[in-house]
């Protein structure tokens, strides 16, 4: 078959896309989408393997995305006791849906980059007996020590170019289009093999670093047919000062919460955020005050997480002595948990030439159907990044080969055309960036609400879906637009096609499992032990797979009978 | 959001223009970078880690506008607050290597 495999997605060429044919056109190997953590790691292991590598960011790469203004845990667990605890842990809290040897391989991959990157010059602390401690990342030193890194292997970096939609060659992905920001232009890289690591989607919520973590990249892959995974477990919220964007959970380590009339928040009835979500749905007001631990405790978090303390210290309130308004921020599918389905062990997905790391793919296989925000999440950048870029780099070089000497020139001299639809190619007259931030906030109404996505029900799933059906035919009609404001119109399209994604695999689990939580249905469900598999643009197709305990049973009766 | 840019101190390196994850700024022809896309913010501070002089000033305020004054600011070293709690100096990396965030993880985990 010559066309992607979600033939909904092609789509009639218009005159809209500005420059269709110039700008700038780079032909690399391996073309990595997204510098964050994951997209470091995977250009750096590409270009280790031989690839020649193009890195291409919405943003800056070293201050782009989640993990650069924040500070995360990583597993740095050699193997023994402490580990085997942290797997079965792990395991425990999935809701069945995690694969032991999918954890013990991310541990061991993360444990290696640690060390390489201490070895390579990265400071980390030295504990009390002094030994480096490389079970934390400080964000802003971490990414600027990985562009460095990137740069020194040889990695073409590309700042503010948002990919926008893929390239597609006889069967295989070709590359990746997009806009440069500054200039407007259309710019393309024609590449063998292409990595997603963009990123997850939490539909601007302000949670700290992700407005640009806007789905663009599940679109583009949606439209080339990728199958998604779990992107039920999409209702993870931070917790932050009402105020601010700072949703880092050690923040409030040392806090206690009460209501508006001083009474404390109720200590029954699940996790501290499923209570404040349900005080706050009540139409409370919830407030934090950090009155537990002691003096030096509370300077560990004063000096190692400075950013902590910016919306207290500028607003000029003690947040050890005054309460303060706290609110939840979505983190969508970043912290939440579904993506793009990993088909293999080196983060292929089930399109040929697109492979995908970090909070791109889904990370069920690690955390099941809960929250892979801090180590989980940290740990499987750097291990995908380190698989996706050596399996980008294998696919690249293979079809070098099947297309003949010499190498590079009929890769990069074969015809391709641009898969993008919604956003970039409107159906009908493209309608400007009012009607882009119109459709922005529909697609808020229906993802970011508590009532709605933190606790959910079967009926207001099934208009969370209506709306978005109507949401994302009015984006096919009529967003559109030039420059920047194109790139707005593709990210309001991308959004919409991530909700949809969302409602149709949450309608699919007809229990509560994890962040799913259904207040209409009591508890999981055994038999709904399983992934929920979702995929297509306009029209969307759900499926479920089984899980690794399921597929292990399989295989023992297979072996007795 | 981004609040101020300070015209006695920058120095027009448009480093803040190359760093933004938002592209917020934009670099004027021989004169000081310009907020052009405040909206777009999301209040993350990166760029006055990156701005070597401490001319920048993010309020926390993550949806509303704020008046800042630039004398206070100054006056009450909230310029600069936050390159200097960090470690990072003139725009370059440092202070990770004193980051006691180890006895905090510890400390919780050993909380459970």
């Amino acid at each position: 078959m010559a066309g992607p495999h979600d033939a909904s997605s092609t789509t009639t060429p218009s005159t809209t896309y500005a420059n269709e044919t110039g700008g700038l056109i780079l032909h690399a190997d391996v073309l990595v989408i997204g510098g964050g953590p994951a997209g470091t790691w995977a250009a750096l292991s590409a270009a280790r393997s031989g690839a020649k590598v193009v890195l291409a960011d919405k943003g800056y790469c070293g201050t782009s995305g989640a993990t650069a203004p924040s500070n995360t845990g990583a597993w740095y667990l050699p193997a023994g006791a402490a580990r085997d605890a942290e797997v079965d842990r792990r395991l425990e809290k999935s809701a069945g849906l995690a694969d032991r040897r999918w954890i013990i391989r991310t541990m061991e991959e993360a444990l290696r980059g640690l060390d390489e990157l201490g070895d390579d010059g990265y400071p980390f602390p030295f504990d009390e007996d002094g030994r480096p401690y490389r079970a934390n990342l400080r964000g802003p030193d971490y990414m600027n020590h990985q562009r460095r890194r990137v740069r020194r292997a040889g990695v073409t970096i590309l700042d503010h170019h948002p990919a926008l939609e893929l390239l597609w060659a006889d069967g295989v992905v070709a590359g990746a289009a997009g806009v440069e920001l500054r200039s407007g232009e259309r710019w393309q890289v024609r590449a063998g093999a292409v990595v997603i690591a963009a990123g997850g989607c939490t539909f601007l919520s302000r949670a700290l670093g992700c407005d640009g973590n806007t789905g663009d990249s599940y679109l583009l892959a949606a439209e080339a047919g990728a199958v998604f995974s779990g992107m039920e477990f999409s209702a993870q919220y931070g917790l932050s000062a009402a105020h601010a964007t700072i949703t880092k959970g050690l923040t409030f380590t040392f806090a206690s919460f009460y209501l508006e009339d001083g009474s404390p928040l109720p200590s029954e009835g699940g996790d501290r955020s499923t209570r404040i979500a349900r005080a706050m749905i009540a139409g409370h007001k919830v407030y934090a005050l950090m009155n537990k631990g002691e003096a030096h405790e509370h300077d560990w978090l004063v000096r190692g997480q400075p950013n902590c303390f910016l919306p207290f210290e500028r607003i000029g309130l003690d947040p050890f002595k005054e309460r303060f308004p706290v609110t939840l921020r979505s983190e969508g599918t970043v912290r939440g948990t579904g993506g793009l389905d990993v088909t293999g062990d080196d983060c292929a997905t089930n399109v040929p030439g697109l492979y995908v790391a970090g909070d791109a793919a889904s990370r069920e296989k690690l955390v099941g159907a809960i929250s892979g925000g801090g180590s989980p999440n940290a740990s499987w950048a750097i291990a995908s990044g380190v698989w996706s870029g050596r399996g980008a780099a294998q696919f690249a070089q293979r079809q070098a080969g099947v297309l003949g000497d010499p190498l590079s020139t009929r890769l990069h001299t074969r015809a391709v055309h641009a898969l993008g639809g919604a956003g970039l190619r409107p159906n009908k007259t493209a309608a400007g960036s009012g009607f882009t931030r119109e459709l922005i906030a529909a697609v808020q109404d229906e993802t970011l609400p508590l009532d709605v996505n933190f606790f959910r029900t079967g009926k207001r799933i099934a208009l969370a879906r209506a709306q978005l059906d109507g949401i994302w035919a009015a984006a096919r009609d009529h967003l559109g637009g030039t420059g920047r404001e194109l790139v707005r119109a593709r990210e309001a399209a991308s959004m919409a096609a991530t909700a949809r994604l969302v409602w149709a695999s949450a309608q699919a689990r007809d229990e509560s499992r994890g962040l799913h939580r259904r207040v209409d249905r009591d508890g999981s469900d055994p038999a709904q032990t399983h992934y929920i598999r979702s995929r297509g643009t306009d029209e969307l197709r759900v499926s479920t797979a089984p899980a690794p305990e399921a597929v292990r049973d399989l295989a023992e009766e297979a072996l007795v009978s | 959001m981004i609040e101020l840019i300070s015209a006695d101190r920058c120095i027009e390196c448009n480093l803040c223009v190359k760093t933004c994850p938002r592209d917020v700024f934009d670099a004027v022809p021989n004169a000081i970078p310009v907020i052009a896309r405040k909206e777009d913010c999301q209040t993350c501070f990166m760029c006055e880690l990156y701005c070597p002089v401490d001319a920048l000033f993010v309020a926390p305020h993550a949806e509303e506008d704020v008046q800042v004054d630039e004398e206070h600011l100054s006056e009450s070293e909230l310029l600069g607050s936050y390159v200097r709690n960090m470690g990072w100096r003139k725009g370059k990396a440092g202070g990770t290597e004193r980051d006691p965030t180890r006895l905090l993880r510890i400390r919780n985990a050993n909380a459970g």
